[in-house]
């Protein structure tokens, strides 16, 4: 790994942001350079060697780069810098400190230190001298925010190592050594609270990746109920335009049982991010009465910021989950969207002159999805204890259309679909997850099943499959009637057909702007899909269909105003009663 | 253009297509300007020695000799209050009469912001559109095309919204404008005695399509000066977008690159996304909003075009033609303005998003009861009373031609509500019921 002597070259030639350089000595695919542009440096990333020829792309505009600038070659990979501090903080994609940089405007060849390495942090060992240990492991602890923040030895370092000595508890810096180790020939390294890791490779400083098992709580009910996502999973929400993507992830961020959330809003509008700035600061964390935001952390990679580093982004945000699950923290991971940062990859495949795959894309997308993806997932430490990430992505598929490369390559990755439906966006059925289109591979998990069965109810998994079975059997009434016409059918139409609305309105839809109903705990989902089955189980008399509509409207006109009420309160319980008396007025003797 | 004493020339083009040509030259900054024989170019790619210029107006009659200085700077906008009431070509080249603007040079196409320097757009802007202000109400610092078939008058409505939106400056950034069009804003906004705060950078039909890829820049750098140097209000008016991808698209051909989808750029996302994201509300005051006009071939939103556009800009406004009442209107299911949340009930009467959500669905009931007679089904008394709503309402409300405030708009919401339904059939909160249900 180590070189005496740093490469240095010679731009050569440009052509937007792919700039080839020439070089005096070695490099190594995905080495980090610097380009001098007028006393600015432009980071670039080393993408392809051709002879003496390095080709790089360029994090930054290359505006009025000249051939014969010289160029720095770093010897490492795209890295990033791994310490206390990190929480609540707001970065771009190569983690530069947006809130310390100057002026109102981004200035190319800006590069801000991502954590304060001079801020002092109360520091309690957890290690001792004597102890073996190896990368991973917790030497001590510091409190950031609300989190213990472990320091651990560096994932660097390889094999195994014996604590020489380790701070005693007290406030040191984060550059100060806080534990000197040796190594198996007796040399003596130093470890401070701050470490790097290139972003690129997954960090694997755990014994174990078993296959994920624990519900992951949303609070969302057509996730949590329908299409569960598990600690440590990985789902994908796919969707055209308006069709409310962004909703639903602001509302995974706020409400997901984790203990903390990585957003990368990878190309996608910056009035978004500037949302969650505005509103997270404002907003409680219901499970720790803290603010949301000392527990998100933003990469932000805009649309309108340089491309090339939209890569960079999403591979940043999944390296700072992975740092913080090797501390045994729940990680919840959303990036928005994938299919930008996938765009991203054609544009320099494009300019590389690769032999395109489909839709232009480079041949090697699905690989690199799919490598992404497997980063995320439960894990048990060296220690014993427990970590996980959970991602989940969105794609923005072009013209709706699902049967495009990022779509089809992500579906091949991604154990939970969210489909988002252009009709039900359309007719207001928010959040338009499709009920019928969407799946969560997890529910067919026995490890999943059994968690269900013990921490919800032993009935809960066949109750969601009746569920579904229900949906799909009013879908099919619904479209005989559109053909046969309304007296064209059997009642038992109009009542199969109308049973679906019931679960499609009191289940499905779900008010996010609602200060109760944007989040419902599980305990009362079981209650509520409980009462909802209890009236699809029903049998009804009706004379003729011209009634079955207007008391079905009833039914869930009541529903729904539980679902706005507090959870047993007064008036929550004056509707169940209500509801149970519209049931009884025509159940079947 | 002027030339300098010491500025060297070069003669020797080795290499030239449709559009570009290629020189040996030393000492080139990429993307700096140049002429070759008195045209404008732009350096596109360097490789060594050899520099590639794409020439704006085509590369027709250029000969191996012909003469190549290069500028040594990118292009730039000068900058300064002159600039407003002026009429410019793509290049920032007064096409008015007038003299040549004094200030500032400034690099268009310059940085983006920081956005945790920006602020979360609040000022509603107010068009007297009921289809607009009482439906998808408009934010300052908001970014919005109209999806528009190329009969629908996108143009005149643009025109009215402008003048209406009591901005300080209006830009308007014309791509392949045909010349009837241009003299058409030129004669609205003369007649409205507002050409003094409004600036243009026009590319005409009769211009080289390939020069319309400055005029988003050029419009956008002088909307910053006014924005962020001046703090002042800018409406920028970009029309029309798909002109403008089209050009994007003949160059990416010329440059051999591969096309993706509708044979697009793979880059069109971000070439976008950095022209609309300069749309933005400064803390200090200053805000950019842009309004375009992307048009559409047969309706169809899924070209790459279109859809590019929707993933990058808040919301999209659909103009129709409403046989019903033979006028134009802006389409209520279609339409979006994805800002409209920060400020309806907060800037305008609290009823708003009720009476808003109410009337929208009562139109779409009206939607179904129509399907229902096509298919000759019989009508219910409910179908007809929503059907008489729908006809009043989209004339009196979603028409274009309606020029009212918000409060008379929600006013004559809740009169068509009274006329044609009763209580529980509109659905609204029972205390807005109390106070505007009309007696």
């Amino acid at each position: 790994m180590e070189k005496n002597k740093l490469t240095t070259g010679k731009v050569a030639g440009i052509i937007a942001n792919l700039v080839i350089v020439d070089v005096d000595g070695p490099v190594s695919q995905n080495e980090i350079c610097y380009i001098n542009l007028g006393g600015v440096r432009l980071m670039a990333e080393v993408i392809k060697v051709l002879g003496t020829k390095a080709y790089t792309q360029v994090f930054e505009s290359t505006r009025g780069l000249k051939i014969g600038e010289s160029v720095d070659f770093m010897g490492h990979m795209l890295e990033v810098t791994l310490g206390p501090g990190i929480l609540s903080r707001n970065f771009d994609g190569l983690q530069n400190d947006l809130d310390k940089m100057e002026g109102t405007f981004l200035k190319r060849g800006e590069y801000t230190a991502p954590i304060n390495v001079d801020q002092e942090w109360p520091f309690t060992p957890l290690a001792k001298a004597g102890d073996s240990v190896m990368a991973g492991d917790w030497l001590g602890e510091v409190k950031e925010n609300w989190i213990g923040h472990k320091i651990m030895v560096p994932f660097k370092f390889e094999g195994k190592y014996t604590v020489k000595s380790v701070k005693a508890g007290g406030t040191y810096k984060a550059s100060d050594t806080i534990a000197v180790l040796t190594d198996r020939d007796g040399r003596e390294v130093n470890v401070s609270m701050v470490q790097k890791w290139p972003v690129k490779v997954p960090i694997k400083a755990y014994t174990d990746k078993p296959r994920p098992f624990r519900l992951m709580e949303t609070g969302v009910r057509i996730i949590d109920t329908m299409n569960p996502i598990v600690e440590g999973g990985t789902g994908f929400v796919p969707g055209p335009f308006g069709s409310g993507k962004t909703v639903l992830q602001h509302a995974l961020s706020k409400q997901a049982e984790a203990d903390l959330i990585i957003v990368a809003a990878c190309g996608e509008r910056a009035n978004e991010v500037v949302e969650i700035f505005t509103e997270f600061p404002e907003l409680d964390d219901p499970r720790t009465g803290r603010k949301l935001m000392e527990r998100t952390t933003i990469i932000a990679n805009t649309s309108n910021m340089p491309v090339a580093a939209r890569e960079a982004s999403v591979y940043t945000a999944m390296t700072l989950g992975e740092y913080y699950r090797s501390m045994g923290l729940k990680v919840l991971l959303l990036a928005d969207s994938t299919s930008r940062w996938a765009q991203a990859l054609r544009e320099m495949s494009n300019r590389m002159e690769e032999l395109p795959g489909p839709d232009a894309f480079p041949m090697d997308l699905p690989a690199i999805i799919s490598s992404f993806y497997a980063r995320a997932g439960y894990v048990y430490l060296n220690n014993g204890s427990t970590g996980s990430i959970t991602f989940i992505g969105t794609v923005s598929p072009a013209g709706g259309n699902l049967k495009e490369p990022v779509t089809e390559s992500t579906k091949k990755a991604a154990r939970c679909f969210f489909a988002l439906s252009q009709q039900r966006a359309d007719s207001k059925r928010y959040p338009a997850v499709d009920p019928i289109d969407s799946y969560s591979k997890y529910l067919e998990y026995p490890e999943l099943q059994e968690y269900l069965a013990e921490n919800i109810s032993p009935e809960w998994l066949a109750n969601v499959l009746e569920t579904k079975n229900l949906l799909l059997r009013g879908k099919e009434a619904y479209e005989q009637i559109n053909i046969l016409g309304d007296d064209g059918v059997p009642i038992d139409y109009h009542l199969r057909y109308w049973k679906s609305e019931v679960i499609d309105f009191v289940i499905l839809q779900q008010d996010a702007f609602d200060k109760i109903d944007a989040s419902t705990p599980i305990e009362r989902q079981k209650d509520m899909l409980g009462k909802v089955l209890e009236v699809c189980r029903t049998g009804f008399d009706f004379e003729s269909f011209e009634e079955v509509n207007p008391y079905f409207k009833r039914v869930i006109n009541v529903f729904k105003q539980m679902n706005y009420s507090l959870y047993q309160s007064g008036d929550f319980k004056k509707y169940e009663a209500e509801l149970d008396a519209i049931i009884k007025e025509r159940k079947a003797a | 253009m002027e030339t300098k004493a010491f500025q060297k020339i070069y003669t020797k083009v080795t290499q030239i297509t449709k559009a570009t040509c290629t020189l040996q030259a030393s000492g080139i900054g990429y993307e700096e300007m140049a002429t070759v024989n008195g045209r404008l170019a732009q350096v596109v790619k360097i490789n060594g020695d050899n520099v590639t210029l794409q020439i704006f107006s085509g590369t027709e009659g250029i000969p191996t000799n012909a003469e190549v200085i290069f500028l040594g700077r990118p292009p730039v906008l000068k900058v300064g209050e002159e600039l407003a009431g002026r009429f410019f070509n793509a290049y920032g080249q007064p096409i008015d009469g007038g003299p040549e603007v004094e200030g500032e040079e400034r690099e268009i196409g310059g940085p983006s912001v920081n956005p945790v320097r920006r602020k979360q757009p609040s000022e509603l802007i107010a068009t007297g559109i009921a289809g607009i202000d009482l439906n998808n109400t408009l934010v300052t610092g908001q970014k919005i095309p109209f999806f528009a078939d190329p009969d629908q008058p996108f143009n005149q409505v643009m025109a009215m919204v402008a003048l209406r939106a009591k901005a300080d400056k209006i830009i308007l950034g014309g791509m392949g404008l045909t010349n009837d069009d241009y003299l058409y804003y030129k004669n609205v906004f003369d007649n409205a005695g507002a050409l003094d705060r409004i600036i243009s950078f026009v590319n005409t039909t009769e211009n080289p399509p390939v020069e319309r890829l400055l005029v988003p820049d050029m419009a956008l750098t002088a909307a910053e000066y006014f924005a962020y140097d001046k703090k002042e209000t800018v409406l920028v008016l970009l029309t029309d977008m798909t002109l403008y991808a089209d050009a994007l698209s003949i160059v990416s051909n010329r440059m051999d690159q591969i096309p993706s989808k509708d044979s697009m750029p793979g880059s069109l996302y971000s070439d976008l996304a950095k022209i609309y994201e300069k749309a933005v509300q400064f803390p200090e005051g200053g805000s950019i909003t842009i309004i375009a006009v992307t048009t559409l071939s047969g309706g169809d939103i899924t070209h790459a075009i279109p859809d590019n556009t929707g993933y990058i800009t808040e919301g999209q406004l659909f103009l129709r033609r409403d046989s019903d009442i033979g006028k134009v209107i802006v389409d209520p299911f279609r339409s979006l303005s994805r800002l409209k949340q920060l400020v309806i009930g907060k800037q305008t009467r609290k009823d708003h998003p009720q009476v808003m959500n109410a009337a929208v669905r009562l139109y779409a009931d009206a939607s179904n009861a129509k399907t229902k007679l096509e298919n000759g089904f019989d009508l219910t008394d409910y179908d007809v009373r929503t059907m008489n709503f729908a006809r009043e309402y989209s004339n009196d409300l979603l028409a274009i031609d309606v020029n009212i405030d918000t409060t008379m708009m929600l006013d004559k919401a809740w009169e068509l509500f009274g006329k044609h339904f009763s209580k529980a059939e509109v659905g609204i909160k029972q205390e807005f019921v109390d106070l505007y249900w009309p007696a």
